[in-house]
């Protein structure tokens, strides 16, 4: 976990008779991972460059950066989202779960982690957070109920090495098992 | 039990050929495992690449004032200040790079493709960068440029230099002209694909980390953390010394990460020039602005007897190449190398088009070529009135008909029999547009895959230490497909450890020599380099444990022991053993380390071919009102030697099929030929096969014993999934429509527009 009292960015004063002025910081509250955090930033930085490069919760994938391939997605307020697609500054006060926030502290993965790795539901990992975060959304969501609407409700999160097959037998391997509870 | 006559003893498999999850797979699921573009460093800038707008010409002015006067902006780097590089071309040339002159970013003023980098804004920050990179005009002098491959047909040539490494089209056998002339059943077609973009789901990225004095690490998108070394030391006049790249994790490739893209570049010239850390990542839109599948012009002719023999088969191909280098893949050879025929000819020409030069992507030239073979096979099936799987078989061969050689092992057979079974083959009507269901219509289709088996010189080492555990390293890569797991299995099999026991380290230039992944090769050569550094050790530790005093095998011979369970046992009185901790005590050492190189057996390749094989058995529903397709059912039978660990194996031919129906039904980068540019540059507008599209796929591994294609039996499965698959889904759909689709990918306008011909 990154220190909470890490600087934001390196701060640079604007030259004095230069017309190319930087918007300023926006102080905003963001719960992350269940750490409560203060931060202050740019009116243009999105909440996954805010996760990534301020924060450096790396987890948390660029693959498009236009909504179009989910590799972003977290948890905000406990529904899936492409983090590409929101300025940081709209979220002031939202809870975000990130790929990292899954596992219990103790290290537990969550189930979904589990089985992600059981069906081998991912080759180069890399759209594999958005995956995960985006299976565990959709469990809360509550409307999949067969493979069918596991496909097509996954349908956001593209993975170009193929693992879709797996990816839906992951799924329902965790509702089957929840089910069972 | 392994009995390979390459190694002196046997192995006892406990790991090997089981199914075992990912080594890697927990970091993954974390998001712990950092790609080039996660490495952190102190001082870190960030470059953004601006984009060239026009297809050919010259640039003939630079403002870069707006974007130096935004406060964060360190340098705009553009070809007027950039600064000295190699001049010669030949110092860019990379492991994999075709004959030609290597485009070398910000070299001069000419623009020779669109989308070609011209500038490359460095700030403080991302936004920062990407916003001053919004404010560098660029005026361009524009030339005439071409990039349509169907108007410059003319134009083709046979390339004067071959690539190193590709097999070029095979000699003519026979007169295969006039036995189509006299052919009493024939078919001929002209066949094309569209430009595909490999478009891996972790965009291009390097971050080059400033170690002081002129040293860097850089951590890059690549398939051989060497190729990128080797190019940097040659390109910037550095020494292997100053320059490491670490590369543990790659977010797919697929061929895009062979040769290094130029963010490589920019980011290593902007961070020897600035003394710090930068990285650079390419948009979505950039990735389009490299190498690609190329599209090309495919003519296949098959002329047969009425019995189904081929009499005669001729397969042409005009391709598309940039005009700096001659790409060239093996894509008519397989029409050739597969079937028994006296007459036959395969030819390849280029043209030269004004985009970037192509790049290998998956089982390059192999399912391009093979879509049309077997498309025109499927055609001469329903003239020959035969079933499609007999005339293959029909016409079936044991040896490698391209130059006669004998083949290591051939299981098509099998894989025919096998895959038609599981599908359900023999209730196939044959009759076109006879099978339905509610408004949609039903189409079986099939098609063979096949793929070079390859080994690649590759140098491995291994070190036991005295705690018990083992580490097995090599300069290669994991993209996925699955490297760091068998590396461990065959490690831990070797000297019978359990795999937590056992480290495999790749993607590190510093690390025993490795040519870069790719053709399928890496688990046949890296995994036999592993196995010869681990029998080394292996020895070693023998010659301890029977040394030790009062050992209870010292009078034991390596064959007469097994390795396992962190012992040596003999196989005679398992109850007879020594520890691996006491064997190395017994030696005095805290560590057993070896260093050994796999290279193919010459006699082997002078005398035989070696091949791994598919038979792809495909079901498609097409609503023919919306002109909607769906691959609701493949079946995949592979003959690819043995299999190290059949889950992550699975995996990869899943991939490999999804490709395929990716390549058949989806993925297509559109020229607007006008402006020469790829105009579907994103994700939404560049289609890949979503979750929905994809159903029941089920991949089987045919049985086949290989001694020859590589000491550990392996032969490679990163390319055999997606060859075949495209045939196999065209032919589906001609069994559902009656039409018959030769341009991929089958898009619903060709559905509604095609005319039946069945």
């Amino acid at each position: 976990m990154a220190d909470l009292d890490l600087p934001l960015r390196q701060g640079f004063a604007p030259d004095a008779g230069i017309s190319q002025a930087l918007p300023d910081d926006i102080p905003i509250t963001l719960t992350i991972n269940g750490e409560r955090r203060e931060l202050h930033v740019r009116p243009w930085t999105t909440l996954l460059d805010l996760l990534r490069e301020d924060l450096s919760l790396y987890g948390t994938k660029k693959g498009c950066d236009h909504g179009q391939c989910g590799s972003c997605t977290v948890l905000i307020d406990g529904q899936r989202m492409n983090s590409c697609l929101a300025l940081a500054v709209t979220k002031d006060g939202c809870e975000v779960t990130t790929i990292e926030g899954l596992a219990a502290p103790d290290g537990t993965l969550h189930p979904m982690q589990e089985a992600f790795i059981e069906h081998d539901a991912f080759q180069c990992g890399y759209c594999t957070p958005g995956q995960i975060c985006s299976a565990v959304g959709l469990l809360k969501e509550g409307h999949a109920r067969t493979p069918e609407e596991i496909r097509e409700m996954m349908s956001g999160n593209i993975c170009r090495c193929g693992a879709y097959t797996n990816i839906v037998d992951a799924i329902e391997d965790v509702m089957a098992k929840e089910g069972a509870k | 039990m392994d009995q390979s006559p390459m190694f002196e003893t046997p192995l006892f498999e406990t790991h090997v050929g089981s199914p075992r999850n990912r080594v890697d797979g927990r970091l993954k699921v974390t998001g712990a495992a950092p790609y080039a573009a996660e490495f952190t460093a102190p001082d870190l800038a960030y470059g953004y690449v601006v984009s060239g707008a026009i297809a050919k010409g010259k640039i003939t002015n630079i403002d870069t004032s707006a974007a130096m006067a935004v406060p964060g902006v360190v340098q705009v780097f553009t070809h007027q200040n950039r600064p000295r590089t190699a001049w010669r071309s030949g110092a860019y040339q990379d492991e994999v790079a075709p004959p030609g002159k290597p485009f070398r970013p910000l070299y001069d003023e000419h623009i020779v493709y669109s989308g070609q980098p011209v500038a490359l804004v460095v700030a403080e920050d991302f936004e920062i960068a990407r916003y001053a990179a919004s404010l560098v005009r660029v005026t361009y002098e524009a030339e005439k440029h071409q990039t349509d491959v169907a108007k410059v047909l003319g134009e083709a040539y046979v390339p004067p230099k071959k690539r190193s490494g590709i097999t070029p089209p095979p000699k003519p056998k026979g007169d295969s002209e006039a036995a189509f002339g006299a052919s009493p059943v024939k078919v001929e077609s002209e066949y094309r694909i569209a430009v595909e973009h490999h478009n891996p789901m972790e965009m291009h990225a390097t971050t080059v980390v400033w170690e002081g004095g002129g040293r860097i690490t850089v951590h890059d998108k690549i398939q051989g953390a060497q190729n990128s070394q080797s190019y940097i030391t040659h390109v910037f006049g550095l020494s292997n010394d100053d320059v490491r790249v670490i590369s543990p994790f790659v977010g797919g490739a697929f061929g895009s990460g062979l040769r290094p893209q130029y963010q490589l570049f920019l980011a290593v010239m902007a961070a020897l020039e600035l003394k710090r850390s930068v990285r650079v990542t390419l948009t979505r839109d950039q990735m389009f602005t490299m190498g690609y599948r190329p599209d090309g012009v495919q003519n296949v002719a098959l002329g047969a007897n009425p019995d189904a023999r081929l009499q005669s088969i001729r397969h042409d191909l005009i391709a598309g190449t940039s005009t700096f280098e001659d790409y060239q893949e093996a894509t008519v050879n397989w029409s050739v190398m597969l079937y028994r025929c006296d007459n036959a000819t395969a030819t390849q020409k280029l043209v030269k088009i004004d985009t970037y030069t192509p790049a290998d992507m998956r089982a390059p030239g192999a399912p391009t070529g093979l879509f049309a073979m077997e498309s025109a096979m499927d055609e001469l099936s329903y003239k020959l009135g035969i079933d499609p799987v007999q005339l293959r078989l029909r016409n079936y061969s044991e040896v490698d008909e391209a130059n006669g050689k004998k083949l290591t092992s051939k299981e098509l057979r099998a894989a025919y029999q096998i895959g038609a079974e599981r599908f359900g083959w023999a209730r196939r009507n044959p009759v076109p547009r006879s099978m339905k269901e509610g408004r949609e219509l039903i189409g079986w289709g099939m098609a063979t895959g096949a793929w070079e088996a390859q080994m690649a010189r590759t140098a491995a080492r291994a070190v036991l230490t005295a705690d018990g555990r083992l580490e097995v390293a090599s300069a290669t890569a994991d993209i996925g497909t699955g490297t760091y797991t068998i590396l461990t299995q065959i490690g831990a099999d070797a000297l019978g450890l359990p795999m937590e026991k056992v480290t495999a380290r790749i993607g590190d230039s510093s690390l025993p020599k490795s040519p870069v992944e790719g053709g399928s090769w890496t688990a046949a050569s890296a995994g036999t380099a592993v196995r010869l550094a681990c029998d080394t050790v292996r020895q070693q530790l023998f010659k301890y444990a029977r040394g030790m005093d009062n050992s209870p095998i010292a009078n034991a011979d390596l064959a007469q022991v097994a390795f396992q369970g962190e012992r040596i046992a003999l196989i005679s009185d398992p109850s007879r053993f020594v520890t691996i901790a006491d064997a190395m005590r017994a030696g005095g050492v805290d560590r057993i380390e070896a260093e050994e190189t796999a290279v193919p057996d010459k006699l082997v390749q002078a005398r035989y071919s070696s091949y791994t094989h598919s038979a792809v058995f495909v079901e498609v529903r097409v609503d023919e009102e919306l002109g909607q397709v769906r691959v609701t059912r493949l079946v995949d039978a592979v003959a690819a030697g043995k299999i190290i660990n059949p889950k992550t194996a699975r995996s990869q031919i899943l991939g490999g099929v999804v490709f395929g129906i990716s390549m058949a039904l989806h993925e297509e980068s559109m020229p607007d030929h006008n402006l020469g540019r790829f105009m579907n540059h994103n994700l939404a507008e560049y289609h890949v096969p979503v979750n929905a599209d994809i159903h029941d796929i089920d991949v089987i591994f045919v049985e086949e014993q290989d001694e020859l294609a590589s000491p550990i039996g392996v032969k490679g499965l990163g390319e055999i999934g997606i060859v075949g698959t495209a045939a196999a889904i065209a032919n589906a759909v001609f069994h559902a429509t009656g039409k018959r689709i030769r341009e991929l990918p089958i898009t619903i306008d060709k559905v509604i527009g095609t005319k039946e011909t069945a």
